[in-house]
């Protein structure tokens, strides 16, 4: 499903003391079957964005559209639980989602309020716990006397249970030890080509925005500071650094290494393996 | 001192479940920091909770500062050690940022006057200052990590430990927080006790101390833990860029004798290689 915002305005608490603007008129487009990357300073209103991808809250002013469906101020969104249906939203903090007696039941509890049959649902469980990697026996624990990590893994089991077409992940490897962090990764992306899905990921990693996205939002203040593929976005490190981010650690390194060589080795996509041999290289081939 | 240690100790939520930790035994000394990295489950937030007498031990003993933990003195033991939760919501009682950072210091029975002035120091240390009146559950995440934190700091406790606390910071806001935490570490000689995913904050630690299902795998400092990439793969951890970059290069015969810690000790060594030519 095609994602625009059209100007649009967020404000909290409006008319009091503590009112705040926290989407200053944002406007973008993410096409069908791509994957967004939204990176920004804390407080920079990702989360705030992305709460509108499902109806939860509706813009101040401007416009939303996800697929037919159209957010505006004051109007109550038709078909509104049919949206949530199509947007998947996994939270910062997995707590936010996590509230059935078992984990079981958690996992259960979306399909079922869409009505999928029950037969369906035990075997969506089944999938969707081994896809983030929770082991068997913790489906029948409470979610709350799980670890953060396991936690993480049950909202997410939850979201995917649904099968969205629009997938919105808002930090989901915060929390997740480093080999979580890459499978969970992978099977999001496995599951996004194959599905066809639209994705968004809201995340502090520069690693994960370059390694997984199409392009890469940036916001500062409520507002969008710029726009373009990963390779265009890193490659303005100064840029990125007055708004608290950074590149990504590859790019660190190599515009260290230009510097320490004098000459420049520029990022081609090289993973670890192929930077040694360029590295290698540089430093004198030792058998020589 | 030992501003921690941990005597073989034995740990199940229910008596007719299986133990999460099996004879942990580990030291923090005063004025050290020790990062605690694990895989998801494999205990750490468990160790922290024994620390600050969430839990207790159902098994063996627990001293802080060289004193053992009972049930007798934990208000007054727990008084001397700060945490930050996994999650911050766990932890927030103040319907204001100011009256949360202050009940903390309220509970330490600290005269008024310098009440003010530590709740106006430590906000202004992770930059939240600005948000004295704002609610602590209308924050953003990141915002309530810092919040959090400016708790702990308000109340110069003895220890100091970060359940994945930084976790939901951008990438410059990590480095200045750790940076500062760290500062007050060095400076007030408080043993500092990081849990996290984060590799590169790790090699930043004196000491690492590795957790797997439960079992203390291995203690060791980060440039010896990090020769094991093999072993900390199977165990669901890795080692952080600069090492696989290291590694890398010697199986391609570059002859690296030390292992580096940071870009620049890679980039040192790699120079001089090519100086030597
Ligand atoms: N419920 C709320 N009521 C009032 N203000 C809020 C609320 N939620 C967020 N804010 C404010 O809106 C701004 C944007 O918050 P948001 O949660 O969207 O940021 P974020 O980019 O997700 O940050 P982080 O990376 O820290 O999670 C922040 O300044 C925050 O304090
Ligand atoms: N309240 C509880 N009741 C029962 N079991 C629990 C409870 N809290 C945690 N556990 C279990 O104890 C084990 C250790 O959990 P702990 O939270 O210490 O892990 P952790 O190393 O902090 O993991 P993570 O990296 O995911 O935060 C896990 O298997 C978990 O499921
Ligand atoms: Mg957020
Ligand atoms: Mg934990």
């Amino acid at each position: 499903m095609d994602i625009t915002f059209e100007k649009v305005d967020y404000t909290y608490q409006a008319n009091s003391p503590f009112e705040h603007k926290a989407l200053d008129s944002m406007s973008f487009h993410l096409p069908t079957g791509s994957v967004t990357a939204i990176v920004g300073h804390t407080g920079s209103g990702k989360s705030t964005l992305i709460q509108h991808l499902n109806g939860l809250i509706r813009p101040t002013n401007g416009k939303v559209r996800i697929g037919d469906y159209v957010l505006e101020p004051k109007k109550k969104p038709k078909h509104a639980k049919a949206l949530r249906e199509k947007v998947g939203i996994v939270f910062q903090y997995p707590e936010h989602q996590l509230f059935e007696e078992t984990v079981e039941k958690d996992i259960a509890f979306g399909p079922r309020n869409f009505g999928v049959p029950e037969q369906e649902i035990q075997k969506r469980v089944a999938e969707s716990a081994q896809a983030v990697g929770l082991r068997a026996d913790l489906l029948k624990r409470s979610p709350f006397e799980l670890s953060g990590g396991q936690m993480r893994r049950v909202a997410i089991a939850g979201i995917l249970a649904v099968r969205p077409r629009v997938l919105v992940l808002d930090e989901p490897t915060a929390g997740l030890d480093p080999r979580g962090q890459k499978e969970i990764m992978d099977m999001f992306y496995r599951i996004h080509q194959e599905q066809q899905l639209t994705t968004i990921l809201v995340t502090h990693s520069m690693e994960d925005a370059l390694a997984y996205a199409d392009q890469v939002l940036v916001l500062d203040k409520g507002k969008k500071y710029m726009e373009g593929t990963p390779v265009e976005v890193f490659s303005q490190r100064q840029a990125l650094q007055q708004v608290q981010l950074d590149v990504p650690e590859m790019f660190q390194f190599l515009l260290k290494a230009s510097d320490r060589f004098g000459k420049p080795v520029a990022y081609q996509g090289q993973d670890v393996e192929r930077l040694a041999e360029q590295l290698a290289a540089l430093a004198g081939d030792p058998n020589e | 001192m030992h501003a921690i240690e941990f005597r073989n100790v034995s740990f199940r939520y229910e008596e007719d479940q299986p133990y999460v930790l099996r004879n942990v035994s580990f030291q923090v000394e005063t004025g050290e920091w020790l990062a605690i990295i694990g895989h998801n489950g494999s205990g750490k937030s468990t160790i922290a909770k024994l620390m600050n007498g969430l839990l207790f031990p159902s098994e063996g003993e627990i001293f802080i500062n060289d004193i053992p933990l009972t049930e007798e003195n934990i208000w007054e033991i727990r008084s001397q050690v700060g945490m930050v939760f996994q999650n911050p919501d766990n932890q927030f009682v103040g319907t204001t940022v100011r009256d949360d950072v202050a009940f903390g210091l309220e509970n330490r029975g600290v005269p008024r006057a310098e009440m003010m002035e530590r709740i106006t120091s430590s906000l202004e240390q992770v930059r939240m200052h600005d948000y004295l009146l704002h609610e602590p559950y209308r924050l953003s995440g990141g915002q309530k990590q810092r919040v959090a934190i400016a708790g702990v700091l308000a109340i110069s406790p003895r220890v100091i430990i970060l359940d994945e606390a930084t976790a939901m910071l951008d990438p410059l806001g990590r480095k200045e927080i750790l940076d500062t935490v760290h500062r007050v570490q060095a400076e007030q000689q408080i043993g500092l006790i990081t849990i996290t995913h984060d590799l590169n904050e790790v090699m930043q630690a004196e000491r690492v101390l590795v957790m797997n299902d439960g079992e203390v795998w291995m203690t060791t400092v980060p440039r010896e833990l990090v020769k094991k990439q093999t072993e900390l793969q199977q165990i669901g951890l890795d080692v952080p860029f600069v090492s696989q970059l290291a590694h890398a290069l010697q199986k391609l015969g570059v002859p690296l004798t030390e292992e580096p810690i940071d870009h620049e000790e890679l980039l040192d060594t790699l120079w001089t290689l090519h100086s030597r030519k």
